[in-house]
């Protein structure tokens, strides 16, 4: 059985129905990951914060999404609130918006712990201090006393991470975790989540615009374009031949490094003509 | 000291920039020297904090320098008033990384758009009368956006478009210069390349002067074919793009060049 299996979801706003997710439908092995591309407003994230169950109530799901045998969709708070962070957990893009400001890193980091597992603040400590150590923070007792501004970006979002994995999840959800950062940063974030998902076997949903970043990540990506995915197969494939034109135009334009500096770039418009404008 | 010649578009010598915060001094520009000739595509790389979006600020005179000295088509433009910077709001033209808050909101874009041409201090250094709806005609034009942009809001375009009103807006006084600050980090992958390109273009149409800061060194080497690069308030390295690229000086413009992700096809 697949740890998570998403079926035909459907994902509309308000009361005019915009439709963000039209009828999705993927599935994930223990221990896999899947990078899910798209530009702004494809639905990537959208289908994300389903499977999260962090959808606002003015969103209308249709479809089904198992995670670990368990119904999502129409799950109630209590019962997503287990799941969360246990089971599936999640980094942002922003990590000054995702940690508390007012609160000490290693504080937030053990609250994620204490909150599921119940765990006395001592030994928490320790726990999150390792953790801490484990996504590459040096000096972690000095990362864990700090406030998140006394931290560089880099350092917030490796914090981040140390809170998505404390509790060991059978799923992490990136969406976009290093478009925020420097090159450099980005680099250093991207090796530290190959390595501690390897050494955890956490699965891993990665979602972002940046197909060198996501393949740097994963094995398995799918394209997402209005809604629907028109794309799947493995990064190999996939980036090596492409079949849908728009991947191929996404492709193309993603290669800046082999274009000819002041030439012409490919854009996707080249390959596609019913791209969403950017 | 010799003054300037008069054919360096930009001097600066030993330009200088601390700041206070929260009661530490820190010194975001370090003595750095830099000339600039006219026609020139100018890149300035570096990780965050390194100075370069200071050094681009002390250009613009958008900020002035703790120390040391600018210089703009001869003219020294260190300690100038505002009111004395007309010739260099009107020559220089800024564009910054992200276009939802670069752009006001509660304007529309026409008014966006012909903002700098109702500037004062602008309005006296341009030698004719603008014909402000000629102008905004031409820009929307320029930057491939529709005739009928002007009448709506920032928010009804998408990233991509927004980026270009932005640059419209820069380009509406006609000016030498322009210095685009990270003009593409905070777009998709697929609008970047389509930016890139209307960047290279405009460029190579209007004889633009270009500087252009950024983190992602791939962009660089594409616009540009000078290369400065900056690490802590200094540029550590400076040459063509080509040559830098081809072989980095510093271990640290190594590292930036190795950070670039690329696709790795050939599987983990």
């Amino acid at each position: 059985m697949s740890l998570l299996d998403v079926r035909d979801l459907q994902v509309s706003f308000g009361r005019s129905r915009t439709e963000a997710v039209r009828g999705v439908s993927f599935s994930l092995a223990a221990g896999q990951r899947l990078g899910v591309i798209g530009e702004s407003g494809s639905g990537k994230t959208v289908t994300a914060l389903a499977v999260m169950g962090l959808l606002p109530e003015y969103a209308h799901v249709a479809g089904s999404v198992r995670l670990g045998g368990s119904e999502i969709v129409g799950l109630d708070e209590s019962g997503l609130a287990r799941l969360r962070g246990n089971t599936v957990s999640m980094v942002f893009q922003e990590p000054m918006t995702a940690l508390d400001p007012t609160m000490r890193v290693g504080r937030q980091v053990a609250e994620v712990l204490r909150l599921h597992q119940g765990a006395e603040s001592g030994p928490a400590r320790q726990r999150v201090i390792a953790m801490l150590d484990e996504v590459g923070l040096d000096d972690p007792e000095r990362v864990a006393d700090a406030f998140p501004h006394q931290l560089s970006g880099g350092q917030r979002q490796r914090a981040i991470l140390a809170m998505a994995l404390i509790n060991s999840p059978d799923l992490v959800i990136c969406d976009e975790p290093t478009t925020a950062l420097d090159v450099t940063v980005q680099a250093l974030v991207l090796a530290k989540l190959d390595e501690v998902l390897d050494a955890s076997g956490a699965a891993c949903l990665f979602i972002s615009h940046d197909l060198a970043v996501v393949s740097q990540v994963c094995d398995q990506v799918l394209v997402m374009l209005d809604g629907r995915i028109v794309e799947s197969g493995t990064v190999d494939r996939l980036f090596t031949a492409p079949e849908h034109p728009y991947t191929r135009g996404l492709v193309a334009t993603a290669q800046l490094d082999r274009a000819e500096p002041g030439q012409r770039l490919p854009t996707v418009d080249d390959f596609y003509a019913g791209a969403p404008h950017g | 000291m010799a003054e300037p010649r008069a054919d360096h578009l930009y001097r600066a010598e030993g330009l200088t920039r601390r700041y206070r915060n929260g009661g530490r001094d820190v010194l975001a520009l370090d003595a750095v020297d830099l000339s600039l000739d006219r026609g020139h595509r100018l890149g300035i790389v570096g990780e965050s904090g390194s100075g370069k979006s200071t050094l681009v600020r002390l250009l613009a005179g958008l900020d002035h320098p703790s120390a040391g000295r600018v210089w703009f088509e001869g003219t020294e433009i260190t300690d100038l008033p505002e009111k004395r910077l007309g010739f260099l709001r009107a020559s220089v033209q800024m564009v910054f990384q992200d276009p939802r808050s670069s752009l006001n909101p509660r304007m529309r874009v026409s008014d966006i758009i012909t903002e700098p041409l109702r500037s004062r201090l602008v309005r006296r250094q341009l030698t004719d009368r603008v014909d402000q709806q000629r102008r905004l005609a031409e820009v929307l034009a320029a930057v491939d956006l529709p005739a009928d942009a002007g009448g709506r809001y920032p928010h009804e375009f998408s990233g991509g478009q927004r980026q270009r009103i932005a640059i419209a807006r820069a380009l509406a006084p006609d000016p030498e210069v322009l210095i685009a600050d990270e003009p593409v980090s905070a777009l998709d992958v697929s609008v970047r390349a389509q930016v890139l390109n209307l960047l290279t273009d405009l460029v190579a149409a209007r004889g633009l002067t270009l500087i252009v800061v950024s983190h992602d060194l791939m962009v660089v080497r594409h616009l540009c074919d000078q290369l400065a690069v900056m690490r802590q308030g200094r540029i550590i390295e400076r040459g063509a793009t080509s040559s830098v690229y081809a072989d980095p000086q510093t271990g640290y413009t190594r590292a930036l060049l190795e950070a670039v992700p690329r696709i790795r096809a050939e599987g983990r």
